[in-house]
């Protein structure tokens, strides 16, 4: 049985195409720092012995950051990420899952999100100033930053809080009045990535009907874990296509400068940007949100050296296996982004924001001038450059 | 697990206590070994600081069909393991902001802080605690056909 279900998988990943050329351990970031691990040993081991049980106790299954790199790098084009996801879903069926960082706080609220029958306040954020609709074409997923920011209340310099008041005043501001739901729930991309399917399966249905019932077409993401949730696994889990298009915030705003509908004021201010894996190598979305940073008069834009599909990790995904590596892997990242000299670092996704803060308020092994850069939203740094 | 409503319409709630091992534990024992009376669906949890408790037992409680969670510590000032019970209070408060985001109501998450000999005032909390929730109506985190 469980032999079955790891040679569809390795047919499925295409991970038969291996050629062994070690592209992906070359460029993985786990492996820089843990020399034991590489994704396609793991392959290698499923084949060697095709036993779900043994493999779900093996660390590498865990260690990964499913960060997409060694599947984006691959000639052969092997997806290696999809047979991590799919091969931690066999292990929860067995019960055997990693021990997550917040202990599972996130998990066990995306669960009860799943299965109980509440009537959510996820709509707090809306203030009179900003316009929202119960129904429209354009519907606003409003994600988890405010359940985050409430997690991380305690730690300086997050700023994520007010990423769906600022996407609103964006929409708001191109003349878009999107739709919100309070039935909306979480999308379910950690319990996804810790081989909770029967948890997505509740959360998919839920949203589904939520936006469905608002009537949209077309869903906008602000946090790339979400838009990549929807796009890849929603479908994926279900039977048929999603009813609606599904973009990124980004993509949206890069056609409004185009077209003139965003006007920005004069904002001094030298910024990078973190390509969240979630957006560039998992979604493909990577020149939008530097074409909206060069509309911006007064923000020079400078690269990070790794950027685009070679983008550095910020180090874990779906709180699965924060370690030492870890730490050194965001010191790294942190490194790399202020040798750039910028003053900030822009990302979409609040979760690159807390791990890459998380770093910083730890007690480093490394010269804090070297590592000292504030990690921002991007959505945030935007709405405030906006004409006033 | 989880509170139920019975063949008499009754309901019994379920309260998850963490308990810390220097003051609420030897409370809940000193109350057991004299017979004081308290709800039977409150189930102890001893934990060695309630400054252990992290969000995540409190959340997992209410997602595994606890109606009510209680942390019950030492007395402000005076933790054994010197501030452990603030730093329970402060997770309580984030996490009952979480709980109202859920749509939970926040009374169903809440502290207590006595001396290691407080029986009469343990079973009192209890019976207060479990009365609030009867009232508050079984917790809506959990279908009611998952509870049995």
């Amino acid at each position: 049985m469980s032999e079955k279900v790891i040679k569809r998988l390795i047919q499925d990943t295409r991970a038969f195409d291996c050629v062994e050329c070690g592209k992906c351990t070359s460029v993985c970031p786990v492996t820089r720092f843990n020399r034991e691990f590489a994704p396609r040993l793991l392959v290698v081991k499923a084949m060697e012995s095709p036993s779900i049980e043994a493999l779900a106790k093996e660390r590498d299954l865990w260690v990964c950051t499913t960060c997409a790199v060694c599947s984006s790098m691959c000639p052969y084009k092997v997806d290696y990420t999809e047979f991590i996801r799919g091969l931690r879903a066999e292990s929860a069926l067995l019960g055997i899952t990693p021990e997550c960082s917040q202990g599972g706080l996130l998990h066990s609220m995306m669960r009860i999100m799943g299965k109980g029958e509440l009537k959510q306040r996820r709509l707090d954020w809306v203030t009179p100033d900003l316009t929202v609709a119960p129904k429209g074409d354009i519907y606003y997923f409003t994600g988890c930053a405010k359940h985050l920011s409430t997690v991380f209340q305690d730690r300086k310099g997050l700023d994520f809080g007010g990423v769906p008041e600022a996407a609103v005043r964006i929409m708001n501001a191109a003349g878009v009045v999107p739709a919100v739901s309070n039935d909306e729930v979480c999308c379910g991309h950690d319990l996804n990535w810790t081989g909770d399917e029967n948890g997505l399966a509740a959360l998919i249905d839920r949203n589904l009907a939520a936006i469905k019932a608002t009537g949209a077409k077309k869903v906008v993401f602000t946090c790339p874990e979400g838009l990549r949730t929807f796009s890849v696994d929603y479908p994926a889990m279900g039977d048929e296509d999603l009813p609606f298009e599904v973009v990124h915030l980004s993509q949206l705003m890069a056609e409004w400068v185009k077209e003139g509908k965003l006007k920005f004021r004069e904002t001094k201010a030298k910024v990078t940007y973190h390509d969240a894996c979630r957006l560039g190598r998992h979604m493909g979305v990577y020149d939008p949100p530097r074409e909206v940073l060069r509309a911006i008069p007064g923000v020079e834009f400078v690269e990070l050296e790794n950027n685009r599909d070679k983008c550095l990790c910020c180090g874990v995904s779906g709180w699965v296996s924060c370690d030492a590596n870890t730490k050194l892997l965001q010191m790294e990242k942190l490194k790399e982004a202020k040798r750039t000299g910028a003053g900030t670092m822009l990302t979409f996704c609040p979760k690159c924001q807390v791990h890459l803060n998380c770093a910083l308020q730890d007690k480093i092994p490394v010269d804090r001038a070297l590592v000292d850069i504030p990690v921002q939203d991007f959505t945030v740094f935007v709405a405030n450059a906006l004409m006033r | 697990m989880g509170g139920e409503a019975g063949a008499a319409g009754t309901f019994e709630p379920v309260v998850v206590a963490f308990t810390c091992s220097w003051c609420g534990y030897p409370s809940a024992v000193l109350a057991g070994v004299n017979r004081i009376e308290y709800p039977p669906g409150v189930m102890i949890v001893r934990v060695m600081c309630s400054g252990m408790v992290e969000p995540a037992y409190m959340m997992r409680a209410f997602e595994q069909g606890a109606d009510g969670v209680i942390v019950v510590g030492c007395q402000m000032d005076n933790c054994h393991y010197m501030t452990g019970n603030k730093r329970a209070q402060e997770r309580v408060d984030m996490v009952r902001v979480l709980l109202r985001t859920l749509g939970l109501d926040d009374r169903r998450l809440r502290t207590e802080w006595m001396n290691a000999s407080e029986r009469v005032r343990f079973a009192q909390v209890m019976n207060e605690f479990v009365a609030e929730l009867k009232g508050l109506g079984p917790s809506p985190a959990v279908p009611c056909e998952e509870k049995a």
